[in-house]
Order: structure tokens, then sequence, then C-alpha cells
């Protein structure tokens, strides 16, 4: 249908010899479906990921979802949709920018052009109806959007979405998500028979005839592509060595939380957390667990320290407004030293804020929300694999230590979806049994060991270890005591534990150098995209490094003389900082982002912040950039 | 949830010489001379002796308040939470262990005032649990606040003009609620029936809610004095499945026919009139119980491992 498609606005830099004349075979490519909310654009890009994750290519996935749930439909702001950059090799962020978009009108594509989100050259697979409907108002508003981006080099290509799939719906609006992957599945040669196994897995609650309904719309787009698109994009994969599976981060969440030996999620409906109940709810039963929706976010909290206390492995997850409303019960969880992992999937705030939308804002909040001194350990997964592992960890160190874990997720990492080597189950990741035994003579609650605060639990049922668990100051036996040296003791023992568990972790492994110029640092979901920044950065002959933290609290061992090795340090981090050139902004008085101000505090070093709040991931580009001006920048550090 | 591990391990085993009121003793109660709370106490601590409940799979869980204190002067396990939270807590600990005998002890601000959402969905939960509303009109704890139940009218230090607002009837807002099913009232001024209540309340399957009506011999200290001079001033419901003490029915003979499945009036004895009643106002025993319908078989670990590997080959790449 175009020529010009063979160089398609796609990332040809390792271009190599073309298998046909008309496939471009790239190391990596990105594709964005966007359409109006509730068009199933995001069932077209699952599939379609998961499909080419099967097949070897490294994927990551992030989801486009409009704030309201019934938007205006052909407006900017219903635009709901889903990115997902494909690669030969590991991926491990959303990258810069769309080389390949899906659009089913022309408003939705517009909010993701203001956004920066499309390449130049991009090319845009875009619904026909609109520049020829017989509303006026339509043909106006899609004109004004191409003088609006007319100053860009896309390539539109019409496709009749709606016109070919009434061949089979009625509404052809709820039909042509599949049409799309069937286009989709004919541009990135996708094996048809993995595609139907998918559209299946995604139907199964559904009719036989919904399913051949859907595969029967699939075939259609992949037909018309066939015979209308000069557009084929290969990008290679290697056959995988070793078993995958592919998930996104709250599925790995839920399915750590039952590797990990979790038998009740006790929790209330929040964005973006949900999802992890209902990814255990589906299935928790089978495995003896229960998923427990509470009233509310502090009931939810004060039900998973009950069924803990009586030795029931159980956890609440939840974001940042219910972070809020459970700090009470989780300083009783610390000073009761009952045993919680609380996940956190984080959302732009404060407030109601970003509800679907990624930050990392809750860090501090998670390490100092109690009134009191209530030390924990937090946590933060960077990948979907660690989204899996950190629920095992996180479960073994709040049985072990007797303590408070909190797992920092955010809503990168809950929607996105990467394959990761499937995980070799042990036995030896589930608590043991509860042991009811009589305690022995003499043993008390709290028989707190000197040096590393650590003492062994009595749960109810144990003959001969009755005593009152209590949020009151109180000393070994668990008796009430205001007296100074008790309550000194007390907190000295609860906050002991953390530098045992600091003892047993390993100094983290800077990515790209050991010494440089810059040392970039940063925790959770951005790892991937920082990393990605440090290399181009080193491509071009920067000396600069990454560093990304698991644990916040305890803090790793030897960052000082990590960050020793670098003239400057800099943390990038979805949260918000003050911009050091902004009026009245000084150094004194500068807010900085929360790891910064965390490494700040604890290390006594005058490390640096470029930070960011857009409600969405950090993009590698933007990052490269605040790395060259921070190099640039004269002054130290 | 597992069934009670105990019987897997084979121990947990309760004593087995018989109890008397002193092995359930613990420490000396620092309430106030003449507070209610030691003649509840008293009578839970009968109940203890009368019922033989096993002091290892006895759970007092409490919120903030005088009442908070109770689980410290009882020698079984004992929760003392935090204000307001006692009921998700007791939840939890009954989700967890099935096999635990659980007791929520709260007092009006606890149950009534911070911890009301969690009250209405406790008892719609109906998971078996025996939770006492020690209920004395103020907050003593701290000195002398308004609580939800304080009479309108009465002076406290935050509402020195008097309280502005009619009390809530704990009564009638517990049988408001769908999936009620136990509700009873009793009065620290006749301990004979209030341990009647607790055994009666002890014995039913599921959410028992029993309010404690008394005193608090510093703020509220007369609040209750007519009632508990006068017996003609406390009305007795009586029937045969309610709650059943004759020393006490030969005492108060304003009595009152009640059956406790009539809903409709219960509802209606449990409106404010000139006199207290106190008795079984309502009792199903037969609505669900969150607690047995969540119930789910125990898997072993090598059971979890082999279903997780199946969930697994859904993800397979």
């Amino acid at each position: 249908m175009n020529d010009s498609t063979q160089n398609a606005g796609l990332d040809t830099r390792e271009q190599v010899e073309a298998p046909d004349a008309s496939a471009v075979t790239c190391s990596e490519s990105t594709v964005e479906i966007v359409s109006d909310a509730g068009e199933g654009a995001q069932k077209c890009g699952q599939i379609f990921a998961t499909v080419s994750a099967r097949t070897g290519n490294g994927v990551w996935t992030v989801e486009i979802i409009p704030a309201e749930i019934q938007p205006p439909p052909r407006t900017p702001g219903s635009a709901s949709g889903v990115r997902i950059r494909l690669g030969s090799e590991r991926v491990s962020n959303w990258g810069d920018a769309a080389q390949l978009v899906i659009a089913f009108n022309e408003q939705v594509l517009l909010s993701r052009h203001r956004l920066g989100a499309l390449a130049e050259d991009a090319t845009i697979l875009i619904e026909d109806l609109w520049a020829t409907h017989k509303d006026e108002a339509v043909r106006r508003a899609w004109a004004d959007a191409m003088d609006e981006m007319g100053g860009r080099s896309y390539r539109f290509i019409q496709v009749p979405y709606e016109g070919a799939c009434k061949a089979v719906m009625d509404n052809p609006r709820r039909g042509k998500n599949m049409f799309a992957l069937g286009l989709l599945a004919r541009i990135y040669g996708l094996d048809l028979e993995l595609v139907r196994e998918q559209i299946a897995h995604k139907f199964r609650r559904k009719s036989q005839e919904v399913y051949e309904r859907n595969v029967q719309l699939m075939e259609l787009g992949v037909s018309w592509a066939g015979a209308q698109l000069d557009l084929r994009i290969d990008v290679p994969a290697p056959p995988p060595e070793q078993a995958m599976v592919v998930m996104n981060g709250n599925q790995a969440l839920a399915m750590g939380a039952i590797a990990s030996g979790m038998e009740l999620c006790s929790m209330y409906p929040i964005t973006p957390a949900t999802s992890v109940s209902h990814h255990l709810g589906e299935i928790f039963t089978r495995f003896g667990g229960i998923v427990h929706q509470a009233e509310d976010e502090i009931a939810a909290v004060g039900v998973a320290i009950g069924a803990s206390y009586t030795g029931k492995v159980a956890f609440t997850v939840t974001s940042g407004p219910g972070l809020a409303l459970k700090s009470e019960s989780l300083a009783l969880a610390v000073m009761t030293e009952t045993p919680l992992v609380v996940v956190d999937v984080q959302r732009g705030g404060p407030s109601t804020g970003l509800p679907t939308k990624v930050e990392q804002s809750d860090l501090l909040a998670a390490l100092f929300g109690q009134p009191g001194d209530a030390p924990k350990v937090v946590l933060a997964p960077s990948t979907i694999e660690e989204c899996f592992h950190c629920m095992i960890t996180a479960r073994r160190i709040a049985e072990e230590l007797r303590c408070v874990v909190i797992v920092l997720s955010d809503a990168n990492l809950a929607t996105g979806v990467q394959p990761f080597p499937r995980p070799g189950l042990d036995a030896r990741w589930h608590a043991p049994p509860p042991d009811l035994t009589p305690v022995p003579e003499g043993a008390r609650a709290y028989d707190w060991d000197e040096r590393s605060g650590l003492s062994a639990r009595i749960l109810p049922g144990q003959p001969g270890g009755m005593h009152t668990t209590t949020g009151l100051a109180h000393d070994e036996s668990s008796k009430v005591n205001y007296a100074p040296h008790v309550n000194q003791r007390g907190c000295a023992m609860r906050s002991r534990k953390l530098a045992l568990l600091q003892r047993t972790l390993e100094p983290p492994t800077p990515h790209g150098a050991e010494s440089g110029e810059l040392l970039v640092v940063g925790w959770g979901s951005t790892r991937g995209a920082i990393e990605e920044a440090v290399d181009r950065a080193r491509s071009r002959g920067l000396a600069v490094a990454a560093l990304n933290l698991t644990f916040l609290s305890p803090l790793e061992p030897d960052l000082k003389q990590i960050f020793g090795r670098f003239r400057r340090v800099m943390t990038v981090e979805i949260n918000y900082s003050d911009d050091p050139g902004a009026d009245f902004i000084t150094w004194e008085n500068r807010r900085r982002g929360q790891l910064c101000w965390l490494l700040r505090a604890q290390l006594a070093l005058d490390i640096d912040c470029w930070t960011q709040v857009p409600g969405e991931p950090l993009r590698p580009r933007a990052i490269v950039g605040a790395i060259e001006s921070k190099l640039a920048d004269g002054e130290t550090p | 949830m597992s069934e009670s591990p105990c019987s897997l391990l084979g121990c947990g085993q309760d004593d087995e010489r018989r109890l008397e009121m002193e092995d359930y003793e613990s420490g000396l109660p620092r309430w106030c001379s003449g507070c209610g709370d030691h003649a509840v106490l008293g009578a839970v601590e009968r109940l203890l002796v009368s019922e033989q409940l096993p002091r290892e799979r006895t759970v007092f869980v409490s919120g903030i308040g005088c009442s908070g204190r109770f689980p410290h002067y009882v020698n079984t396990y004992g929760f003392h939470g935090i204000h307001g939270r006692a009921l998700p807590i007791a939840t939890g600990v009954k989700l967890g262990r099935s096999d635990l005998n659980v007791f929520a002890v709260m007092g009006d601000g606890d149950c009534c005032s911070i911890g009301a959402g969690h009250w209405i969905h406790a008892i719609r939960y109906n998971v078996d649990m025996v939770a006492l509303l020690l209920d004395n009109n103020v907050y003593g704890l701290t000195k002398n606040q308004t609580s939800p139940t304080t009479p309108q009218g009465w002076k406290t230090n935050t509402q020195p003009e008097g309280s502005y607002l009619p009390p809530l009837n704990p009564l009638s807002a517990t049988l408001g609620v769908t999936n009620a099913s136990f509700v009873a009232q009793s009065c620290d001024w006749v301990p004979g029936h209030l341990y009647q209540t607790l055994r009666a309340a002890q014995r039913h399957r599921g959410f028992s809610f029993v309010r404690v009506l008394q005193r608090c011999p510093v703020f509220t200290p007369a609040i209750f004095d007519s009632a508990a001079r006068k017996p003609a001033e406390t009305q007795l419901l009586v029937h045969e499945r309610g709650v059943r003490d004759p020393e006490v029915e030969s005492i108060y003979t304003n009595q009152v026919l009640h059956d406790p499945s009539d809903l409709g009036q219960a509802r209606r004895l449990a409106e404010e009139s000139g006199v207290v009643r106190i008795g079984l106002f309502y009792c199903d025993p037969s609505l669900p119980q969150y607690d047995k319908t969540r119930h789910v078989p125990h898997r072993t670990t090598d059971e979890k491992l082999a279903l997780l590997e199946s969930e697994l080959d859904r993800y397979v790449a």
C-alpha cells in the first residue's frame, strides 16, 4: 500500500539484511495501541506481549490508563491502551518513543503525541472512519488534530478497523481490538496457534462462540494486513535457554505470596494494588488460603495482625492512601513484634493524587509513617521477577525477625508484563507449621537476645505461655512497664533487629563501572530505565554507573565506600524534588527526592537528585539528559 | 484457613485437672474501686471456670480505655491492641485459628465511636466470638469526655454545657444490622444475670454482642443508681430460650415475656423507655458465620507446591 513503510520510523540502527524485501529486522521495536476507554486495546496488547515473550522476545509493557471509568469517547482524556516494547534481548523498561501505533481515533492519538510518546517518524495505523465522517464536527476535529501533529513526520496508514469488523460483529466497536491483534500478528510474524491459545485464555470464562468470534476477527486482521500492508517487522529472538514465565507485577506478587506460604491476604480495594487480590482470589482457596476483603484499610491490617498473632502467615496489600490509614496498626505490629508483610503498590500522591499512575513517593512514609520510633524493614522489587521473589524474602524476614516488612512496588510494575525464568519452587520458602508445644519453664514473651534483639514467639495454643500482648511499653514478660530503662531497652531491641539484618545483606554492585564521575542511584521500577540510560551514556564515553538499592531499611552495607569511588552521586526517582534553579530554592531549603533525602541523612554525603512526577515511567532518554547536564555542571557534587 | 494445628501436632492439650478461679486470675486489677469492670471480670472468671475453657486456647482482645486493660487480668492469652480496633484483630484471631475461644472487650468509645465502622461489619460477619461492650456512658481513662452513649445534657470536660445530642442506642444499632445473631444486655448491678448472659453468649455460635450497663465510679457514679436501687426499674426479658436465672427472676419481678427469635419485638424493646431492660433481645443460631463460610481445607506444603507448579504452567513462555 505504501512503499515508504519500509523505513517506517523503526529503529534500524542494527538492521541486518532483511529476509525478504519488505521485512525490517531490528533488535527492538516499540508499539502502542491506543483506543477510547472500553475498546479493548489492553487485551489486544496483553495477548501480543505474551505471545512475543513466549517465542523468546524480551518484553516490557506499560498500560495507558484513563483516570475515569467512561470518559467521553474521542477525547484526548479517553486514551486507554498499552505500550509494548519488544527486544531481541531482555527488555527492562518501556523505552522512549513508540515507532508503531495502532490508534482507533485521532483524539487518543493526539494525547500520546502531546505527551511526546511517539517517535518523530512513527508509523500510525489509524482508523479510516473519521476523516470522511458524516458529522462535520468529527471531520473538523480530525482536521485540527492532523494540523496539530503536522509538524512531525508521522506516516499515517488508514485502516478500516470498524469497517472490516462489520462482517463479523453487529457492533464493530467491540471487535476491532482483535482485528488489530491480527494486524500485529501479521506485521510481527507471530505464531497464530499461540495467539489463538492466548485468546482462549483471555476469554476462558466466556462461551466457545465468543472465543470463535474473536479468533475470526483476529484472522480477519491477519489477512487484511497480508493483502494491504507492506509492513513487516522482525525482532529476532533466540530460543530461550531456560523455561520462562510471563506475567505482570501484581500477578507475580500474588504468585510469590503463595510460593512464600502465605495463608491470608487481608485487603481493602485500592488502585493499583487491588488486582493482587484478584489474581489470588481466583486460586487461593485451593491452596488453603483466603482473601479477606475487609470493611476498610484499618480493618484489613487489623485482621492480618490478628491472624499473624495466632501463627497464620498473613499479609495485607494496599497503596499510598491505604498505607496512611494503616499507620497506627503498623506501629502496633512493630511494638508487639507481630510478623507482618505489607505490600504497597505505590501510585501518585498526595491524597487521591494519580490513582492509576506510577510514583515512588511512599518511601519516607513507609520508613517514618508512624509517630514514635517504629523500625521496619522496607524493600523494593525492581523487576517483575523480583515482585515474585521479594514476597519470599519479605515473609522470611517478617517471621524470623518478628517484624513488619513493607514491600514497595508501584503502578509501573503492577501492570507491566515481563518474562522471567520460571522459579524453581522450594519447600523451604514456606514457614514451618506453628509450634504449639508447651513453652519451656521460664520462657517469656520477649526473651530478647541482647545483641540482636531477636526473641522466640509464643503463640496462643501453647500451654504455659499465657500472657497479654500489648501496644503499651512492656518488659520481657509483656508486662506493661513505663520505667525509663524498660522503654529504652524495648526500643533498642526492636531497632537492633535491623542492624542484625543489615549484617546479612550483600553490598550492592554498581552497573556499568566500579568507579567514575557519576553514580546514578535508584530504587524500584526505575532500575531498567536508569541502567539503559547509563549504558547509553557510557557508549558516548561518559564515566557513569548505576546502582539499584533493593533494601531501603536497613540500607545495604558499604554504600559509603561505593559512593566514595565516584566524584558525584545522584539519585533518579519518580517523586517530587525542588528544581534547584527555581526562585527561593537554595542548597539549604531544597526539598529533595526521597531516597536522596534518606541517603544524605544516613551517610552524611552531599548527594544530589534528579526526580520527576510525570505520572508515567521515566524514559531512558530523559535520564541520559539528566546525566549529561549533571556532568556538564561544573560544581561538585 | 486450616483447622487447629494442634490436632496435627498432637499437642496443645488442655490441662487435665479442673481449673479453679485462681487459675484464671492474673495480677491485681488496677481499676478504681467500684468500677463496673470488676463486676464484668468476676462474671467472666466465673464463666471460664464453669465452662472450663482451656487457658491456652482462649484469647481476650481489647482496645483502649479502662476496658482495654481487661486481658491483663485474665490468665489466658490476650491482645491489648489499639483504640477502636479490637474487632478486626479478634476477627483475624478467629479466622487464623478456629480452635481458639475469642472474646473482644470494648468500651463505649472503642465500640460505638472510633471503632463504630468495625462494629457494624463485625455484626454482619457473624464470626464466632463474644463481644463485650462495657458501657459506662463516658470516657473515663482520659478523664471525663462525652461518649456516643452519654445522656443528652450530661456535662463533661469536652461538653461542659452538657452533651448536645441524644445518646446512640447500641442495642438498636446492633439489631438493625443484617445478620445480627445474638444481642443481649446486662448490667453490673445484677451479677447473676450478667454471668448467665455471658454463658449464653459464649455458647452461641456466631457473633454474640453483649452490652453491659455499668457505672464509672468517678465520672458517672450515679448514672444507673435509680435502676440499681429499685428493682422495679430494671425490667427482665424472660423466655425459656432466653437468659434464665431463677434467683434473679425472684428479685426482679418487673418482667416481660420476650421470644428472642422475635426480631420486631426485640427492636421495640430496645427503644429507650423509662426502665432498663436486660436479657436476651435476639438470637438466631442459623445465620451464616463468616468464619465457617470462609473455612478452607488445610494443604500441606507439598500439595501447595504441586498446585503452584500447575498454576505457573499457565504463565509459561
